[in-house]
């Protein structure tokens, strides 16, 4: 300790080539992996179609290139499987977002994208729709899904408030919320509803792809996109963190700001996804985990990891759905769960010698 | 930097921690706060880097007042070591320095290599140059104490404030540090135990209750009667022959 240091600020080379270096050097291979995990999407199936097939119908359907193909297999594949892929990548990499985000910012490795009651609220709204018929059909069930996650939300941010705002009051907010709602849930399935709609809703909510059509693309991928542009513009935000709260503030963060934008949307991100395709476990938790044990913990790396492999895992657990019992889907909840558990322990267990 | 705290206090509940503490340190004066456990120094540090909430009282930075500067020009002049911190990620060294540079980046100012070169910087003046790889939850207590300062030291402050920054570190350490503080052009606030190390300071400050019980200069402030009331020890006074300095050598009074 002898070099006195001074203070104050060094004049600082600002450049586009700092920017952009990373991006060619990581986005264009992450924008390959993620265009050949969509094509495999597409390609893969019950029926498996040719890809030079697959090819032309998305030539035709983009730029009209007219190619001759079988007008069933043009429809399978446009308005079937490639929005369905899509969503799934959207979903994926939205879900692995929001539990980076929510691990960052609530300092608990337990944290998820479900943590805050979302889920909870989003099925309690799903089966009010379902089966009180609220809304007289108006609002559907991923209306429904929505409203009650974004309730489930404001409930529980305003119990953790009044509880003090800590993010330990967070969690147990949330846990509370989630009791709550699932009870709810619980109980109108069990007061009123019908074998058949109890079924229904049941594989609703362990994850469903099936009724995915292209509105729900213009969704659920701008939603992602913007989740993603905004986790970015926040990485070194979310790196001020590790030390908590009150370290982040005295290294300039503004905390109570960063918390409200990313955590809502997180929430928003979350909400809108478990609306469209039912409340998908394991992918918010597990892939920023696994992330970490790949790219480490900084979050200009965490982050488009995490959105990569997010989207990537779940178009290959919509795969596995839809392939791994001939003529049946298995809910995609199930399979990423049934995949991700025993991947998650191998990384577990592999990474043991660094800690 | 100049700080002035004018009657600063802080509640927890009914129970006032802090109560109408008003101080002004000089830019470049090196001043310490002393204090038994519980006295509230820790506290009135986190005051004075604009860091509690429901805080009662000013603090003006220079001719700013702390409330009205966002966030990231308070981390330009003020970097804050806290007693301690922890973590769950698995940060390397170099990370955790690293964060020292958050205040001075934003999208049109990466990090770039005068960053590299200030955190290197940093690290090298703690000795710590030679862990930059490894994983700060494997540091020891001492070691990460310095890689804190090193981090505090990246944020290229004008003002230091250090929350008992030697209590961990080995002899060489402790006085590397004192050194390494007094020859620093920046402002220091720091809380600490070691009454023969605060003679060094500029001025003393020490807390009582949560009041700041007297303010001034090393001999003005540790008084017999002071060290007896407040800390319960007698003190013999002894000279070291090797640069005619005072030190004090501490009896346990019994109640
Ligand atoms: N959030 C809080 N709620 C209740 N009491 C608190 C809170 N923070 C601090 N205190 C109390 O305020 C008093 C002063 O705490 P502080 O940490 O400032 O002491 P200190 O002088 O730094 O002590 P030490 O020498 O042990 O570090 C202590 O008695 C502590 O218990
Ligand atoms: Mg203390």
């Amino acid at each position: 300790m002898n070099t006195p240091v001074t203070s104050g600020a060094l004049p600082r080379a600002t450049g586009l080539g700092v920017l952009l270096r990373p991006v060619a050097l990581w986005g264009v291979p992450g924008a390959i992996v993620l265009l050949a995990a969509i094509l495999a999407g597409v390609v893969i199936g019950e029926t498996p179609l040719p890809f030079s097939m697959v090819v032309a119908v998305i030539a035709n359907n983009l730029w009209g290139a007219g190619y001759e193909v079988d007008l069933i297999d043009a429809g399978i594949i446009w308005s079937y499987r490639l929005p369905r892929t899509l969503v799934a990548a959207a979903c994926g990499a939205g879900l692995a977002l929001s539990g980076v985000v929510l691990q960052a910012l609530v300092r608990n490795a337990l944290a998820d994208p479900y943590l805050l009651g979302v889920s909870a609220g989003a099925s309690t709204g799903a089966v009010v729709v379902t089966i009180l018929g609220v809304g007289g059909g108006m609002i559907g069930i991923s209306g429904g899904a929505f409203i009650g996650a974004a309730l489930a939300f404001v409930l529980v941010a305003a119990l953790a408030r009044a509880a003090g705002g800590g993010s330990a009051q967070l969690v147990l907010a949330g846990v509370a919320g989630s009791q709550l709602f699932n009870a709810m849930t619980s109980f109108l399935i069990a007061k009123s509803a019908n074998a058949e709609q109890a079924r229904g809703i049941m594989f609703w909510l362990l994850g469903n792809l099936s009724g995915v059509r292209w509105p729900d693309v213009w969704l659920a991928v701008p939603i992602a996109g913007v989740g993603l542009f905004a986790c970015l513009a926040f990485v070194r935000s979310m790196d001020a963190f590790s030390f908590g709260a009150s370290a982040a503030a005295s290294l300039g963060v503004s905390v109570r700001r960063v918390q409200v934008v990313l955590i809502g949307m997180a929430t928003m991100i979350t909400a809108t996804m478990v609306s469209l395709v039912g409340s998908i476990g394991f992918v918010g938790l597990v892939i920023p985990h696994a992330m970490r044990f790949v790219v480490g913990p900084r979050h200009a790396r965490l982050i488009p990891a995490s959105a990569l492999a997010g989207a990537v895992f779940l178009i290959a657990a919509d795969i596995v759905s839809r392939i791994l019992i001939h003529g049946q889907v298995i809910p995609i909840g199930v399979v990423t769960a049934l995949v991700g558990a025993p991947g998650f322990a191998l990384i577990l267990i592999y990474n043991r010698r660094r800690l | 930097m100049r700080l002035s705290a004018n009657r600063l206090g802080w509640a927890a509940g009914q129970r006032q921690i802090v109560s109408d503490v008003s101080l002004q340190i000089e830019s470049g004066e090196t001043f310490g706060l002393i204090g038994p456990n519980g006295s509230g120094k820790s506290t009135l540090l986190r005051l004075m880097a604009g860091l509690m909430p429901r805080a009662q009282g000013a603090v003006m930075l220079d001719d700013d007042p702390i409330t009205k500067l966002p966030r990231p020009e308070i981390a330009r002049r003020i970097a804050f070591v806290e007693q301690q911190v922890e973590t769950s990620d698995a940060l390397s060294v170099r990370d955790v320095v690293e964060l020292g540079r958050t205040p001075w980046l934003s999208a049109l100012a990466p990090f770039g290599s005068q960053d590299v070169e200030i955190v290197r910087d940093a690290l090298s003046v703690v000795g710590m140059a030679e862990k930059v790889e490894q994983g700060w939850s494997t540091l020891s207590g001492g070691e990460r104490q310095r890689v804190q300062i090193a981090r505090a030291l990246a944020q290229r402050p004008r003002l230091l404030l250090l929350d008992e920054p030697t209590t961990h570190l080995d002899i060489h350490h402790q006085l590397a540090l004192l050194r390494l503080i007094s020859r620093l052009s920046v402002t220091v606030i720091f809380a600490l135990h070691d009454l023969n190390q605060a003679m060094n300071c500029d001025r003393l400050g020490v807390m009582e209750g949560g009041r700041l019980v007297a303010c001034g200069t090393p001999p003005e402030v540790l008084t017999p009667e002071r060290l007896a009331s407040i800390f319960q020890v007698r003190a013999t006074p002894l000279r070291d022959p090797a640069d005619n300095s005072t030190l004090f050598r501490f009896h346990c009074l019994e109640e």
